[in-house]
Parts: C-alpha cells; sequence; structure tokens
C-alpha cells in the first residue's frame, strides 16, 4: 500500500467519523422533530393530561419543570457566585484552593442519580422538605453548582486585571472594587453559564425521581412544598410506564420536543448572548 | 507651646484616631467579607464530602446486618424475594461495566477521529459547522436520548440479530456511545491542538506526509489529554443513568452476552428507590449500590484529573 493511499484512506476514515457524528444529531433531531410537530397545539400545551394520559396536554409538566427550575437558580447562582468570586479574587495558591478546585472538578462528574440518593437523605429525610418542588429543586441546585461555579470563574477571568488595578490604586478597598470594578463586567458572563447550567437541570430526571416528581397529579401544585410533574419525568412514564404505551406515543413525541425545543431554546440564547457579550468587549 | 497651637494639635489627633478607627473598622468589614467568600468556597469540599459521607452512612446498616461478602460475592440481586431476599450486586456491576465497556468501543475511535479531523483537516466553515453540532449533542436530555433507544435503536437491534426485542446491552452501549462523544470529542481535540506546531512542522520537514506526522507525533503528544478524556467519557457512561434504565432491558442477570438484557447499578436505583419504604435492609442496600457507585467514578474522575493536571504541567 503506497504512503499516498493509506494517507487518504486515513484521512477519509476521519472525515467519515465527524459525519457519522452529525448524523447521529441529526437522526436524533430529524426523528423528535417531525414525528412530534405534529402533537404539538395550544391545548396540548395549555391542558392538562385527560383519560389517563392518553388525551389532553402537558402544563403540569411544564409548570413543575419552570418552578424547580426557579428553586434551582435561586439556591446555586448566589452560591456558585461567591465561591467563584472566592477562587478567582481571593484565594491565594496553596493546598485549600487546590483542594477546592479538585473538589469542583470531581463534583461535576457525580452521577447524577448519586445527587439523587443525596438530595433523598438530605433533603427530605434529615430535614424533612419532603417530596417537593424545594427538595427537587435544592438536589438539582446541587447538581449543577459545580458547573455554575466554572462559568461564573470564566466570567471573571474575562474582566482586565485593569479595572480591578484602578479601583485599587484611587483608594478602593478590595471588595469595593470587586463590587464596582469587575462584577458588573462579569455579569453578562456569568448570566451564560448560569442560562447553560439551567438548560442541563432542566433535562435531568434521576435527581428528581425520589425527591419529588410524581406520576400524575390531578391538581398543580400549590406551594413549594408539593410534589410536582416535570418534563423529562413524564416523559420517562410515557416512553415505559403506562398501560397502553402504542397509543401514548404521540404525546411521549410532543413530550419530548416540547423538552428538547426548550433546552435547545435557553442552549441557543445562552450562545447568543455570549457572541453579543463579546462584541460588546471589543467595541 | 502656645495654647492656640496645642488646640489644634489635639485637634488633629482626634482627627488622626478617627481616621485610624475608620480604617481599623473597613479592614475588620474586609476581613469578614473575605471569610464569607472563603466560606462559599468551602462549599464543594463539604458537599462532596457530605455526599461521602451521607451514602456511607446509609449503607452502613446493610453491611452490618448482611456483611461485605453477600453483596460483592453473590451474583443474584433479589432483594423482594418471599423465602430469601439477596443482595448479590456483582451482576449489576458486571453490567455497568459491559455497558461502558461497549461505549467506550464505540466512543473512542469514533470520538478521537471526529477531534483529529477537527484539530487537523476541517476548513473553518466546517468546524464552525462541527463544533455546535458537538455542543448540541452534549445538550440533549438523557431521557430523550433512552425514548430513542426504545423507538429507533429497539427495532434496528432486533431485526438486525434476529432477537425477540432489542432492549439489552448492545442498546444501551450505543446511546451512552452517543452521550460520551462530545466530551470525548472536545476534550481530545483540545488535547490536540496544545500539540506545539514545531513538532508537526520538524515531522513534515523530514518527509512524513501528514497522516504519518497525525499518527506518529500528534496523536502520541495527546496521548495524555486523550486518555483523560477518554476516562471522563467512561465516568459519565458508568454514572448514566436514565438511557440504560430505558433502554437496556433491566434484567438483573450475570451474563456477558451484549444482545441479552441487562440491569446496571443506576437502573436498580432508579427503579426500587421509589418503591421501598425508608430505611429499611432493602433501602439501605441500595445506597450500598449507590456508594459503590460514588467511588466507582470519583476514582475514574480522579484518575483523569491527575492525567490532566500532569499533561498541562508539561505543556507549560
Amino acid at each position: 500500500m503506497s504512503k499516498k493511499f493509506t494517507e487518504r484512506l486515513g484521512f477519509a476514515l476521519l472525515a467519515a467519523c465527524a459525519v457519522l457524528v452529525l448524523l447521529f444529531l441529526g437522526i436524533i433531531l430529524f426523528d423528535i422533530f417531525s414525528k412530534g410537530i405534529g402533537v404539538i397545539s395550544w391545548n396540548f400545551l395549555s391542558q392538562p393530561p385527560k383519560q389517563g394520559m392518553t388525551e389532553g396536554g402537558i402544563f403540569p409538566a411544564i409548570l413543575g419543570t419552570f418552578l424547580v427550575s426557579i428553586i434551582t437558580v435561586a439556591f446555586a447562582v448566589p452560591l456558585g457566585m461567591f465561591a467563584a468570586v472566592y477562587l478567582h479574587e481571593y484565594a491565594r495558591p496553596g493546598r485549600t484552593t487546590r483542594m477546592i478546585r479538585l473538589a469542583i472538578r470531581n463534583l461535576s462528574g457525580v452521577p447524577s442519580i448519586v445527587y439523587g440518593l443525596f438530595g433523598v437523605v438530605l433533603f427530605v429525610q434529615l430535614m424533612h422538605l419532603g417530596t417537593s418542588i424545594l427538595s427537587a429543586g435544592l438536589t438539582l441546585g446541587l447538581l449543577t453548582l459545580p458547573w455554575t461555579i466554572t462559568a461564573c470563574e470564566e466570567a471573571l477571568k474575562t474582566v482586565p486585571k485593569a479595572y480591578r488595578e484602578g479601583a485599587l490604586a484611587l483608594g478602593a478597598t478590595k471588595w469595593h472594587a470587586i463590587r464596582t470594578n469587575v462584577l458588573p463586567y462579569a455579569i453578562p458572563g456569568m448570566l451564560t453559564g448560569v442560562i447553560l447550567g439551567l438548560a442541563r437541570a432542566a433535562g435531568e430526571t434521576a435527581p428528581i425521581l425520589f425527591t419529588g416528581a410524581a406520576f400524575f397529579l390531578p391538581h398543580l401544585p400549590g406551594s413549594i412544598f408539593d410534589q410536582f410533574m416535570a418534563l423529562p419525568y413524564h416523559l420517562y412514564i410515557l416512553a415505559t410506564q403506562h398501560h397502553d404505551i402504542a397509543k401514548v406515543r404521540p404525546i411521549a413525541y410532543g413530550t419530548a420536543l416540547v423538552l428538547l425545543g426548550l433546552i435547545l431554546l435557553l442552549s441557543f440564547s445562552a450562545i447568543w448572548l455570549r457572541y453579543r457579550y463579546r462584541q460588546g468587549l471589543k467595541g | 507651646m502656645s495654647f492656640g497651637a496645642a488646640v489644634s494639635k489635639a485637634a488633629d489627633m482626634k482627627e488622626l484616631e478617627t481616621s485610624l478607627r475608620e480604617a481599623r473598622r473597613r479592614r475588620r468589614k474586609e476581613t469578614l467579607i473575605e471569610r464569607f467568600f472563603f466560606l462559599n468556597g468551602l462549599m464543594a469540599i463539604l458537599i462532596l464530602g457530605g455526599i461521602f459521607a451521607l451514602l456511607f452512612i446509609k449503607a452502613y446498616p446493610a453491611f452490618a446486618e448482611l456483611g461485605i461478602l453477600q453483596f460483592f460475592a453473590g451474583a443474584v440481586w433479589n432483594p423482594t424475594s418471599y423465602s430469601i431476599p439477596r443482595y448479590g450486586i456483582l451482576s449489576l456491576i458486571v453490567s455497568s461495566l459491559m455497558v461502558t465497556l461497549g461505549a467506550l468501543i464505540i466512543a473512542v475511535p469514533l470520538g478521537v477521529g471526529c477531534a483529529a479531523f477537527i484539530s487537523e483537516m476541517a476548513s473553518k466553515r466546517f468546524k464552525e459547522i462541527l463544533k455546535p453540532a458537538i455542543e448540541i449533542l452534549a445538550a440533549i436530555p438523557s431521557v430523550v436520548v433512552g425514548f430513542l433507544g426504545i423507538v429507533l435503536v429497539n427495532p434496528i437491534i432486533s431485526k438486525l440479530f434476529g432477537v425477540s426485542h432489542g432492549l439489552n446491552a448492545l442498546n444501551g452501549s450505543i446511546l451512552l456511545a452517543i452521550m460520551a462523544l462530545p466530551t470525548i470529542v472536545s476534550l481530545s481535540e483540545d488535547a490536540l491542538r496544545a500539540v506545539p506546531q514545531t513538532y508537526k512542522e520538524a515531522s513534515l520537514a523530514l518527509g512524513a506526509n501528514r497522516w504519518q506526522t497525525l499518527v506518529r507525533v500528534s496523536i502520541p503528544s495527546a496521548l495524555s489529554g486523550i486518555i483523560a478524556s477518554i476516562m471522563l467519557g467512561m465516568g459519565r457512561a458508568i454514572g448514566e443513568t436514565m438511557t440504560v434504565l430505558m433502554a437496556t432491558g433491566n434484567a438483573p442477570a450475570l451474563t456477558f452476552n451484549f444482545l441479552e438484557a441487562i440491569q446496571t447499578m443506576t437502573a436498580t436505583i432508579a427503579i426500587e428507590l421509589g418503591e421501598v419504604p425508608y430505611n429499611t435492609t432493602h433501602y439501605y442496600a441500595l445506597f450500598v449500590i449507590g456508594f459503590v457507585l460514588f467511588v466507582m467514578t470519583f476514582v475514574v474522575n480522579l484518575i483523569s484529573d491527575v492525567i490532566l493536571q500532569k499533561y498541562q504541567e508539561v505543556e507549560r
């Protein structure tokens, strides 16, 4: 086999790999979109499931995912932001800082079901929050925390050093400099990271399985101490647990499309925001 | 000293004192603020330690009651049996490792190939399509991937291999490969991009063609980064729950056949935790699985972390 031929063949194989990966994505998006779009209507989005989930819509699941996301953000964002400020602005290189960074990297690799177990023990059992929107939101908050910290730190890195030094040279204290000259410029970048974290949290199922998600609820949740229905869990039920799986398949596709659409919308808006923000920094 | 001078000096002293006090107050406030941020920074360690501690505390009663051997030497997982409940997690561990191995067999060549394509030969335009595409692939929720395993991969496997249904280890492996791909591609690409241009130029100058340069220079130089990316992908695959829960058939049996239904550690927890009463032997046994799972992923992540850190030091 000539060298030239091996090179051609090798590069053709690499290109095939790339095309195959694109194909995977294409098939996933096409299948969900083409089979789910027919189900989507205003009624599907605004009505509760009816007739044992074989008819009606998925409104309670959309609402549940939305409410849980609010708790997740309210919990993870301040904590993640403060931790990032510590790591980037205050931390001195040393053992403690190394340990914190190691812990963050490791947390991001902890399986989501393990977060679920942790959430059951900590929030449901020890803190007596019950299986509720609050417990599930806090569990998802813990899950997103490592990503939030990393994203917020990345945002802080983009603020030029001169901004801090300028304030310090004028006699500002460190906190004053951070508050007035660093945080305002880092917020858009942090927001991008928060939205991406939210997109991931909204699609998670395993952590909410035992911390508050319900198979079916006849009423909408009245407070954060109630159980809730969630889009990913609803899809799981329609796909595997329903007594008449063939009949609810179209609704399952519709639910998958709404979930996927929501997550892609969040991801794209984050990417768009990042793009706008970078343009702004340049100008 | 005249009276007037004395008065003005006293006033100066007083002013000095108040400004000193003010400075001290400010410093105290700064220290407090720094401590506040420090506590938030410690949160990550606290949570990691908390997960370890709580899982262990909840797993311990099962260890104490049944003995460690019962878990790791037994192949039969049947905690709800009316006669003798069995808590062997060996088959669950084997199942988890099996789908993970299957996923890596698919995802490693594909992922590294794709990364090499992006870093070595893709045009700028193609890169601009591929990179966001991989980001989107990473964003697809596992429950959606699992759903597609049921509706798309399942019939294909059953037709291709002539089995009654396609919910088995092979299905899980394919889906996990798709889920591990983004991690492997993006981190391997980072590693390949970090190979100094001079290495490649030297190789090309010595008469090697681009393919030889890639295979004998770039990939070996980036190997530690590529291995780290594979380890991270592996950690993802072991811990993934929804896809394997939906696509592998969930039959807890010790098998090495990819065309048979299996039940992973993650799926077992997901199926059974919702149905057992809190603080029963079965409940504690599920935490044993969780604890083992946590330790496994922790070790895998730690190894990949050590490799990555070392490799970044070498680059510098």
